[in-house]
C-alpha cells in the first residue's frame, strides 16, 4: 500500500474513528464490526463497500488495522466524493472531504463529525465536513471533544503527528498545504450540507424555526431519544436497519413539518430497535404513544373519537386508503374510537408503514387489543363459546402480554362466528323445543334455522321412527335432532316392546318405550320437548298399529294377554275419556270436558290426577294413582247409571285395568313423554271426534291444535290434563272389579268395549297426526309458492 | 354462494359491485340494476310510516330462469342485492338471511371507519374478504 497523506482534520478524524472502532482497545487492530457499520453509515453501495474493503487490504489481511481503516475511510471519502476508487486516489485526490457517515451510530462519532464541522464553520480552519445545525449542534458535540478539538488547530498549525503511527501516513504535510486543504473542503464542504448527517439534522434546524410549536416538541422529545437511541443503538446488532431507516425519515423530516412527522421520526427509530418483532411496540414507543393519546384525548381511559383520530393520522401524509386499512385493522371493537390499546396499534402501525413495512392483513399479535377490552365485549355477546374465550385470558397487564395472542386469536373469529352463536344458542335452548310440533312448519323466524318443532308422537314401530326420520332430514337438514332421531330407531328396535304393541295402549306404550330409550328423565317439559325433537321424526305419523298383538310383557302383573283380549273386545267409538290410547304411565281418565256430567269426583279426579301427570309421568307406575280406588268406586257407580258417561267412564274404568298392566311394562320400557302422551291424548281426541260424533268435548283440544303450533302448550297441558284423567281413572280400575262383584261382568265387558274404543281410536290418532303432517306440508309449500309469487304480484 | 352481490347507495348508485369473474359481469350488472325497480316497490308497499317495522330482508325480488335476484334494505335505504344461481336449490331462506346479515354487518363497519366518505366506493379489504367467502362459498 502507498503511503497515505493525512490532514490534520483528517488525521484527528481517522483516529477518532478508530479509536471508535477499537472497542477492544487494541489500537492496532479494529473491530470488523464496528468498521462494517461505520462503512454502512457511509451510505455507500455495498459494492463499493467490499472494493474499498479490499483496496485498504483488510479483506487480505482479514482485519482491519489502523492502516487499512485509514486508507478504508480515504477511500470511503473519496467515493462520497465521487471519485473512482483507486488506490492511488488516496493520495492523488486532494482537497479531499473528510469521510462522511450517515446518522453516526456513536454519540461520539456524531459529536466528532459536527465539531469538525462547526469548527470549520466557527473557525473557517477547519474542514468541517458537516455543518451542524445550529441548535443540533450542541447536542451533538460534547464539549470536551469539541473544545478539545478546537483548541488543537487554532494552537497548532501544524498537524499534528498520528497519535499511532502508521508506516503509510506521512507526516503531516506543511501547516500551509494543510490550512490550504482545510479552507478548500470547508469550502467546498459547505457546498454539500446536506448529505448524509448533515440533512438528518438540518431538517431539524429548519423544521425547529419553521414550526415552533413543533420544536418545542420535537426539541424536547427527540434530542434526548434519538440520543439514547443512538447509544442504544449502538449496543444493538440491528443498527444497520436503523441507519437504513434514518434516510427514510429524514425524507419524511423533510417534507413534513408537523408534530406527528417528527414524533414519527422518533417512532422510527425506536421501532426500529425492536429488531425481532417488527411488531412489538417499545416502552419508549408506547410511552410516546401515550403521550400523543393524551394531547387528543386526556383520559387514558376514554376513546379517542373517529374524527379526531382521521385528522391526527392524516397528518402523517399516508394515503386515505391505508390509513382506511390501519384503522380497520386497529379498531378491535368496531365502534368507530380509538381506545389508548387501539390508539397505540394504529400509530404503530402507521410508523411502521411509513417505514417501508407492509401493512399486514391481519393485526398482528403484540398490536391487539388488550384482554380486558375483549372481555367486555366478548360479554356482551353474551355467548357461550364467547365466553368461554374471554374467560381464559387474564388481568390485562398494560404491557401486551403473551396470554393475549391466545385470546385475540380468537377474537376475529369471535366477530366472524357471531351468528353461528346465535344458532348454537338457539339450538340449545329448550324453550325453543317446547314448541313441540311438526318439524315440517319452516320457522316463522329465520334465524332459528335449527329449531324444528318436535313431534309429541313417539313412534312405536321401528318403520314409523325411519319414515319420520326421513321426513325429518328432508325437511330439514339442520336438524339436530336427526341423530338423535336413528337412535330413537335403534332404542326402539332394541326395545321389543315397543315393536309388537300396536294397539292403542301401545301407541302409548311407543310413546314410553321411545322415551325410555332417552334418558329418563322426569319429564319435564322441556326435556321432554328435547326427547320429542329427537323423536320428532319418529313420531308424528303413528301409522293405525295392528290389532294389537299379545304384548310380550312379561312383567304384566295380570295376565296381560286376557284383559288385552278383553280391550280389543271392547271396540266402541265409544267417547274415549281422551286418553284411550294413552301412556300407560297416565291411566286415562275421563276428563272433565268429556264428561261434563259425570260425578264431580271426575274433574276432581282429574285435577288430581292432572296435577299427577303434569308433574312427571314417571308417577304413572306410582301407586298413588292407582290406589284412588274410592274415587274410581264413585266410577263405577255413575259409570253404572249412565250409559254414555258410565262407557265413557267405563273406558277410563277399562283402560286403567289394562293399562294398569300395560304401565307396568311400558312404564319400564320407556317414561311417558308427557308430550307425546298428549299429543296422543290429543289426537285421540281428534279421532274420537272425528270417529264419533257425540263426543263434542274431546275435539276441542284437538282442534286447538291443528290451529296453532302456539297453542300447543296449552293443548298439551290439556293433554296431559286428560292423560292425567285416563291415568287415574285406568289406575283406578283394577279396584273396581274387585270392590263390585256384581258389575264385574259389565264392568269386564266396558273394558273391552273400552279397549276397542282404544284401538280404534289410536288407529284414527295417528290416521290424522298423519293426516295433520300432511296439511302442514302443504301448508308450507303454498306458503313458499306464495312468496315465489308475490313479486309478480307486485308487478 | 352468489354469484353476484352489490351494496347500491341510497341514490341508486352502486357502492360496490362485485361478480363472479367467469361470468359476463355485464348482465349481472343489468339484473342488479333492474331489480333496483323491485326494490323500491317493495319498500314502497310496506307502508310509509311502518319504517320501523318494516322487515330488512325484503326476500326473492324476482327469479329468473337461471338465477334468483334477492334484496335486503337497511334503514338508511342502503340496498344489498344478491344474486344466486337457481341450480343451486339448497340454498334455503335462512342462509341468504345470514347472508345479508353479514353483509350488513361488513357494511356497518365500513361505515363506522372514520376514513370512509360515505358516498365513496368501498375498498375495504375486510370487506372484499367477506364478500369472497360468500361468493366462493357457491363455487
Amino acid at each position: 500500500m502507498e503511503g497515505l497523506t493525512l490532514s490534520d482534520a483528517e488525521q484527528k478524524y481517522y483516529s477518532d474513528l478508530f479509536s471508535y472502532c477499537d472497542i477492544e482497545s487494541t489500537k492496532k487492530v479494529v473491530v470488523n464490526g464496528r468498521v462494517l457499520e461505520l462503512f454502512r453509515a457511509a451510505q455507500l453501495p455495498n459494492d463499493v463497500v467490499l472494493q474499498i474493503m479490499e483496496l485498504c487490504g483488510a479483506t487480505r489481511l482479514g482485519y482491519f488495522g489502523r492502516s487499512q481503516f485509514y486508507i478504508a475511510l480515504k477511500l470511503v471519502a473519496v467515493a462520497q466524493s465521487g471519485f473512482p476508487l483507486r488506490v492511488e486516489s488516496i493520495n492523488t485526490v486532494k482537497d479531499l472531504p473528510l469521510p462522511r457517515f450517515v446518522a453516526s451510530k456513536n454519540e461520539q462519532e456524531s459529536r466528532h463529525a459536527t465539531s469538525y464541522s462547526s469548527d470549520s464553520e466557527n473557525q473557517g480552519s477547519y474542514s468541517g465536513v458537516i455543518p451542524p445545525p445550529p441548535g443540533r449542534g450542541q447536542v451533538k458535540k460534547g464539549p470536551g471533544s469539541h473544545d478539545a478539538v478546537q483548541p488543537r488547530p487554532a494552537a497548532d498549525q501544524q498537524e499534528p503527528a498520528s497519535p499511532v503511527v502508521s508506516p503509510q501516513q506521512s507526516p503531516p504535510t506543511s501547516p500551509h498545504t494543510w490550512r490550504k486543504h482545510n479552507r478548500h473542503p470547508s469550502g467546498g464542504n459547505s457546498e454539500r450540507p446536506l448529505a448524509g448527517p448533515g440533512p438528518f439534522w438540518s431538517p431539524f434546524g429548519d423544521t425547529q424555526s419553521g414550526s415552533s410549536a413543533g420544536d418545542a416538541v420535537w426539541s424536547g422529545q427527540s434530542p434526548p431519544p434519538p440520543q439514547e437511541n443512538w447509544v442504544s443503538f449502538a449496543d444493538t446488532p440491528p443498527t444497520s436497519t436503523l441507519l437504513t431507516m434514518h434516510p427514510a425519515s429524514v425524507q419524511d423530516q423533510t417534507t413534513v413539518r408537523t408534530v406527528a412527522s417528527a414524533t414519527t421520526a422518533n417512532e422510527i427509530r425506536r421501532q426500529s430497535s425492536s429488531y425481532d418483532d417488527p411488531w412489538k411496540i417499545t416502552d419508549e414507543q408506547r410511552q410516546y404513544y401515550v403521550n400523543q393519546f393524551k394531547t387528543i384525548q386526556p383520559d387514558l381511559n376514554g376513546f379517542i373519537p373517529g374524527s379526531a383520530a382521521k385528522e391526527f393520522f392524516t397528518k402523517s401524509k399516508l394515503p386515505i386508503l391505508e390509513l382506511s386499512h390501519i384503522w380497520e385493522l386497529s379498531d378491535f371493537d368496531k365502534d368507530g374510537a380509538l381506545t389508548l390499546d387501539e390508539f397505540c396499534a394504529a400509530f404503530h402501525l402507521v410508523v411502521a408503514r411509513k417505514n417501508g413495512y407492509d401493512l399486514p392483513e391481519k393485526l398482528p399479535e403484540s398490536l391487539m387489543p388488550k384482554l380486558i377490552d375483549l372481555e367486555d365485549s366478548a360479554d356482551v355477546g353474551d355467548q357461550p363459546g364467547e365466553v368461554g374465550y374471554s374467560g381464559s385470558p387474564a388481568e390485562a397487564p398494560p404491557s401486551k402480554s403473551p396470554s393475549m395472542p391466545s385470546l385475540n386469536q380468537t377474537w376475529p373469529e369471535l366477530n366472524q362466528s357471531s351468528e353461528q352463536w346465535e344458532t348454537f344458542s338457539e339450538r340449545s335452548s329448550s324453550s325453543q323445543t317446547l314448541t313441540q310440533f311438526d318439524s315440517n312448519i319452516a320457522p316463522a323466524d329465520p334465524d332459528t334455522a335449527i329449531v324444528h318443532p318436535v313431534p309429541i308422537r313417539m313412534t312405536p314401530s321401528k318403520i314409523h321412527m325411519q319414515e319420520m326420520e326421513l321426513k325429518r332430514t328432508s325437511s330439514d337438514h339442520t336438524n339436530p335432532t336427526s341423530p338423535l332421531l336413528v337412535k330413537t330407531s335403534d332404542l326402539s328396535e332394541e326395545n321389543k316392546i315397543n315393536s309388537s304393541v300396536k294397539f292403542p295402549s301401545g301407541n302409548t306404550v311407543d310413546g314410553y318405550s321411545s322415551s325410555d330409550s332417552f334418558p329418563s328423565d322426569p319429564e319435564q317439559i322441556g326435556s321432554n320437548v328435547t326427547r320429542q325433537r329427537s323423536h320428532s321424526g319418529t313420531s308424528p305419523d303413528n301409522t293405525a298399529p295392528p290389532p294389537p298383538p299379545p304384548r310380550p310383557q312379561p312383567s304384566h302383573s295380570r295376565s296381560s294377554s286376557l284383559d288385552m283380549n278383553r280391550t280389543f273386545a271392547v271396540t266402541t267409538g265409544q267417547q274415549q275419556t281422551g286418553a284411550v290410547a294413552h301412556p300407560p304411565a297416565v291411566p286415562p281418565r275421563p276428563q272433565p270436558s268429556q264428561a261434563p256430567g259425570p260425578s264431580v269426583h271426575r274433574p276432581v279426579d282429574a285435577d288430581g290426577l292432572i296435577t299427577h301427570t303434569s308433574t312427571s309421568p314417571q308417577q304413572i307406575p306410582e301407586q298413588p294413582n292407582f290406589a284412588d280406588f274410592s274415587q274410581f268406586e264413585v266410577f263405577a257407580a255413575s259409570n253404572v247409571t249412565e250409559e254414555q258417561d258410565g262407557e265413557a267412564e267405563k273406558h277410563p274404568e277399562v283402560l286403567p285395568t289394562e293399562k294398569a298392566s300395560d304401565p307396568a311394562t311400558s312404564l319400564r320400557i320407556a317414561q311417558a313423554d308427557g308430550k307425546i302422551e298428549e299429543k296422543t291424548a290429543a289426537s285421540v281426541p281428534a279421532n274420537v271426534s272425528k270417529g264419533t260424533t257425540p263426543l263434542a268435548p274431546p275435539p276441542k283440544p284437538v282442534r286447538r291444535r291443528l290451529k296453532s303450533e302456539d297453542e300447543l302448550r296449552p293443548d298439551v297441558d290439556e293433554h296431559t290434563q286428560k292423560t292425567g284423567v285416563l291415568a287415574a281413572v285406568l289406575a283406578s280400575q283394577p279396584s273396581i272389579p274387585r270392590s263390585v262383584g256384581k258389575d264385574k261382568k259389565a264392568i269386564q265387558a266396558s273394558i273391552r268395549r273400552n279397549k276397542e274404543t282404544n284401538t280404534v281410536l289410536a288407529r284414527l290418532n295417528s290416521e290424522l297426526q298423519q293426516q295433520l303432517k300432511d296439511v302442514l306440508e302443504e301448508r308450507i309449500s303454498l306458503e313458499v309458492q306464495l312468496e315465489q309469487l308475490r313479486p309478480f304480484s307486485h308487478l | 354462494m352468489a354469484v353476484c352481490i352489490a351494496v347500491i347507495a341510497k341514490e341508486n348508485y352502486p357502492l360496490y359491485i362485485r361478480s363472479t369473474p367467469t361470468e359476463n359481469e355485464l348482465k349481472f350488472h343489468y339484473m342488479v340494476h333492474t331489480s333496483l325497480d323491485v326494490v323500491d316497490e317493495k319498500i314502497s308497499a310496506m307502508g310509509k310510516a311502518l319504517v320501523d317495522q318494516r322487515e330488512l330482508y325484503l326476500g326473492l325480488l324476482y327469479p329468473t330462469e337461471d338465477y334468483k335476484v334477492y334484496g335486503y334494505v337497511t334503514n338508511s335505504k342502503v340496498k344489498f342485492v344478491m344474486v344466486v344461481d337457481s341450480s343451486n336449490t339448497a340454498l334455503r331462506d335462512n342462509e341468504i338471511r345470514s347472508m345479508f346479515r353479514k353483509l350488513h354487518n361488513s357494511y356497518t363497519d365500513v361505515m363506522c371507519n372514520p376514513f370512509y366518505n360515505p358516498g365513496d366506493r368501498i375498498q375495504s379489504r375486510a370487506f372484499e374478504n367477506m364478500v369472497t367467502s360468500m361468493m366462493i362459498q357457491v363455487c
